[in-house]
């Protein structure tokens, strides 16, 4: 226990002596989430849309009126004929045009169906399916003031109704901060750790440190102990930035949240020192964290891309990512407030063993 | 200029009341020297002395607070940049790029020195006979013996003709019988007109030069050939020079 | 030699072998350190030094031999041995960014100190090294010679019995040199064995008895005063003022003859007073030629070419 102290108090001593690394293990998360929480907010707003109206109608009017008045459309554009639709995409004037044929105002009265055409920018796939569900959502809208002028009917033989639990604004917002806490707090433990053990083979002082009857499992869990603290204070404020910046509810218990997130963190350390342990050089260690942490929990742990609509081997392979777990756990405490996941939070424990064991194993107290 | 190379017509270093202050440290505190062309110096005193500082201002990498000095004619002040084309340098930590091959490493410091690749490729093929190379002039730099990655950074540094050679510690750790060969090269280049500048810690290597200074405290504190420093302080070897002319640590 | 019965020998290393793929890095090494003796392994890098000392420590395994600290092997029981070694690795192992009190403070936690006897010692180790007052100051901010002499005192924290330097004072100057080896002599008086490697054949004479290490195997070994003896011919040296000239006529002359340098000197070995004459006939008459007795280094030189009767030495050691 003295030694193992010794390392941790030791590597206390790096962090303090170093306030720049300390600055940039602090900073770093915060500047990442909020950058990352303005820039991934799925929500658009103000969604500029040109006008192509060969019909020039009280119809057409009243129906580019209806679209405005949602608030997240803006007639950016007015345009004369199709031939300008293509270059005024290229110069970004708008996301969609909508285009009135000229018999507009007669077909609605005389066709049992009226078209109008819309053009979206398939450059930009996910805003382009967000326009389009807008647009949708107003034709219908505008569909139905007809039905009840027409035919004087009250209601629509069937009308869908969505409800949306949890996040009724479907803010994205909500669903993206827990999933960057997650990705954020992977990144920067494992990053932490991963040069802890390579550091000091570049610098000679294992080979001093080897020769002490120290143990590896008392390096290993010394060196855990005071990047926990720092991983910990950086959870704390990411999830502060999350309520009081982005306004995601906390609807479970902060307890469970700090319960379940340590053991997340021990993941992320020991995998940190299981990459440092096997690594020469800092700089490999470096690069194999950021290799093994970012990607996988950006892509496949249901952060961005929803784990049911991957292929299945990819579904698979989340499986054995730790954030996927996490991410469900810290989403379901922090928007459904369900607080126990003794199935989930077993696999995570479970990892967090596996993984510190094996960097035990793997750190070799001899120089051959 | 001409006049003064024709004033330094045999002088290859004049140091004149050099000085060298960091804030209140003195590292260097005027220091006189003369060393004539084709010596082999030993420029010797203990860690913090002020060798390095003065070997850096004589290379025209760092400015001088005072005095001033001319290396192979050239006013370390006024023109530095001139001073480093007349120099070479050779450090104990060979500058050497151990994933290019030995006649990789002589083409880029030739071509750093701004040679023609025809007068590169000719001086590397004297320089390959010479440092005894030829046949491992396609080796890769980082597989060779230590011995011979020292005569190839001494091959590197006199690339360019220089007049004045700075050698920094150049044979730690090799065994004697590479060292007695660096020696008989750094001989050679000295018969033929290079001045040679060394500084070292061990005083067995201090008896392979002409003569030596010891600094101390950034002072040159006893100058003069090895056997007559020995006689004079009465002594059989420069180890026990050292140590009577040099001031104990005060702690 | 080791056979003594009453003392245990502080390291005794038998029959080493050790390669790294193809290379061979030690040929059947052997050798002991007794109690209060400083052993030194001088030879140029690469010549296996470092790993002799790597497998002392148990810090390599050796494919073949045997070593015993105390007594004790480091491959049975690791911490047993670790307890009794002291070891200073060639570069510079202490925590730059710690101050010298801290590293004390970290090196005694790891072997257990009790925190009076850390107290006790570190005031002691201090006052011995000289480096009382830079407790406070960071590793980083110390010369070449103190943090030498901080990793020594580090080495010394948990009072071992055997001390393993590798290196331990290339690249310092003379200075701190002779306080570090004064060091070291004074812990031999102790009692610590000590097993120390330099490159540097001027440093064998502080050791009581040497070891020439050459391409992984012992080329000579003797007590630094004896050692000399082991050099095959005579030697003699010249003085002149052209001594260019004279050396160039000489290996003109007789092509075999080793004719070394050294500023204005030659050192020449020969055979016989008939080759002695031969030579000063062949130099001009104000030239001075006179018999010398060999150095350490001369001594190297000459056996680095012989390894025959080397191998004759360590079988006889051995056996």
């Amino acid at each position: 226990m003295k030694r193992i102290l010794a390392i941790a108090r030791k590597e206390f001593l790096h962090i303090l002596r170093d306030p720049r690394s300390l600055a940039v293990s602090i900073l770093m998360p915060l500047m990442m989430v909020l950058l990352y929480g303005f820039a991934i907010d799925m929500d658009l707003k103000n969604i500029r849309v040109g006008v192509l109206d060969f019909n020039r109608s009280a119809e057409s009017r009243s129906f580019i009126n209806e679209m405005v008045s949602s608030g997240f459309i803006v007639e950016s554009a007015r345009l004369s004929n199709r031939k300008e639709i293509e270059p005024g995409f290229r110069q970004n004037k708008y996301r969609a045009v909508i285009i009135f044929p000229a018999d507009f105002s007669l077909s609605l009265v005389k066709d049992p169906v009226t078209q109008i055409q819309i053009i979206l920018d398939g450059a930009d796939g996910t805003s382009a399916a967000t326009v389009a569900n807008y647009l949708n959502a107003v034709t219908s809208r505008i569909n139905l003031s007809y039905a009840k002028e027409d035919f004087g009917l009250d209601i629509l033989p069937i009308e869908t109704r969505t409800r949306v639990l949890f996040n009724p604004e479907l803010r994205s917002a909500h669903f993206i901060v827990p999933g960057l806490a997650a990705l954020i707090m992977m990144m920067i433990c494992a990053l932490l750790t991963s040069i802890a053990i390579a550091r000091e083979k570049e610098t000679g002082t294992m080979e001093q440190i080897l020769t002490t009857p120290v143990v590896a499992p008392q390096v290993i869990i010394g060196k855990i102990f005071p990047y926990m603290v720092i991983a910990a204070l950086d959870a704390t404020l990411i999830f502060l930035v999350g309520k009081f910046v982005f306004g995601v509810p906390m609807n479970g218990s902060w307890f469970a949240l700090a319960g379940y997130s340590l053991i997340f963190i021990l993941i992320a350390l020991s995998l940190g020192l299981l990459i440092s342990s096997v690594a020469k050089t800092q700089q490999v260690a470096l690069i194999a964290a950021l290799m093994i942490t970012l990607l996988p929990t950006l892509l496949l742990s249901g952060f961005i891309f929803p784990i049911a609509s991957m292929p299945a081997v990819l579904q698979y392979v989340s499986r054995v990512i730790p954030a996927t777990y996490y991410l469900e756990i810290i989403r379901g405490i922090i928007l459904k407030g369900v607080n126990w996941y003794p199935r989930m939070g077993g696999i995570l424990t479970g990892m967090s063993l596996f993984l510190i064991i094996l960097a035990i194993k793997r750190f070799k107290t001899r120089l051959d | 200029m001409a006049s003064l190379e024709q004033n330094t017509d045999n002088t290859a270093v004049l140091i004149q009341n050099l000085t060298r202050k960091f804030g209140k440290f003195v590292a260097v505190d005027n220091i006189n020297l003369t060393v004539s062309r084709g010596e082999i110096f030993g420029f010797l005193g203990a860690n913090g002395a002020g060798k390095t500082t003065a070997i850096r201002m004589l290379c025209g990498i760092l400015r001088s607070s005072g005095g001033n000095a001319w290396v192979a004619g050239i006013d370390i002040n006024k023109k530095p940049e001139l001073v480093k084309r007349k120099i070479g340098y050779m450090s104990q930590k060979f500058s050497l790029y151990n994933d290019l091959t030995i006649s990789e490493n002589l083409t880029f410091y030739g071509g750093i020195y701004g040679l023609k690749r025809k007068v590169i490729s000719q001086r590397s093929r004297d320089l390959l006979d010479r440092l005894k190379l030829v046949g491992f002039r396609n080796r890769m730099t980082g597989a060779l013996p230590l011995g011979y990655k020292q005569r190839l950074a001494l091959g590197c540094s006199v690339l360019h003709r220089p007049r004045v050679l700075f050698l920094d510690e150049p044979t730690g750790g090799v065994d004697p019988v590479a060292r007695r060969e660096f020696w008989d090269l750094i001989y050679e280049l000295s018969d033929q007109g290079t001045t040679i500048f060394v500084t070292t810690h061990y005083m067995d290597e201090a008896e392979y030069c002409n003569r030596v200074s010891i600094m101390d405290q950034g002072r040159i504190i006893a100058l003069g050939k090895p056997t007559e420093l020995k006689q004079e302080h009465n002594v059989k070897t420069m180890q026990e020079v050292f140590f009577d002319v040099v001031q104990p640590v005060i702690t | 030699m080791f056979q003594t019965g009453k003392t245990k020998v502080a390291l005794l290393l038998e029959a080493l072998e050790k390669s790294y793929g193809k290379i061979k890095a030690l040929h059947h090494l052997s050798l002991s350190v007794e109690p209060g003796q400083i052993v030194g392994l001088i030879g140029p890098d690469g010549s296996g030094k470092t790993t002799a000392m790597r497998i002392a420590t148990g810090l390599l395994t050796p494919d073949n031999g045997s070593v015993r600290i105390l007594d004790i092997d480091p491959f049975i029981r690791p911490r047993q041995a670790k307890e009794l070694i002291g070891y200073m690795p060639q570069r510079f192992s202490l925590y730059p960014d710690l101050t010298v009190s801290e590293n004390l403070r970290f090196f005694s936690d790891l072997y257990l100190v009790t925190k009076h006897d850390r107290i006790e010692r570190q005031e002691r180790l201090m006052k011995f090294s000289r480096l009382g007052p830079f407790t406070n100051r960071r590793a980083s901010k110390l010369s070449g010679g103190m943090k030498q002499k901080l990793a020594l005192m580090c080495a010394l924290i948990h009072t071992p019995s055997l001390l393993i330097l590798d290196e331990p004072t290339t690249g310092v100057d003379p200075v701190s040199r002779q306080e570090f080896w004064n060091i070291l002599r004074e812990l031999a008086e102790q009692g610590i064995g000590i097993l120390v490697s330099t490159p540097y054949m001027d440093e064998a004479s502080l050791c009581d008895n040497i070891l020439m290490m050459y391409e992984g195997r012992i080329i000579g070994t003797g007590k630094p005063e004896d050692i000399t003896t082991l050099f095959p011919d005579k030697l003699l040296e010249i003085r002149d003022i052209d001594i260019t000239e004279i050396k160039r006529k000489l290996q003109m002359k007789y092509p075999t003859l080793s004719v070394q340098r050294f500023g204005d000197k030659l050192h020449i070995p020969y055979s016989d007073e008939e080759q002695f004459e031969t030579i000063k006939s062949a130099v001009p008459d104000r030239t001075q030629v006179n018999p010398i007795k060999p150095g350490i280094e001369d001594t190297f030189v000459a056996l680095m070419s012989k390894p025959n009767i080397t191998a004759d030495y360590i079988s006889e050691e051995s056996g």
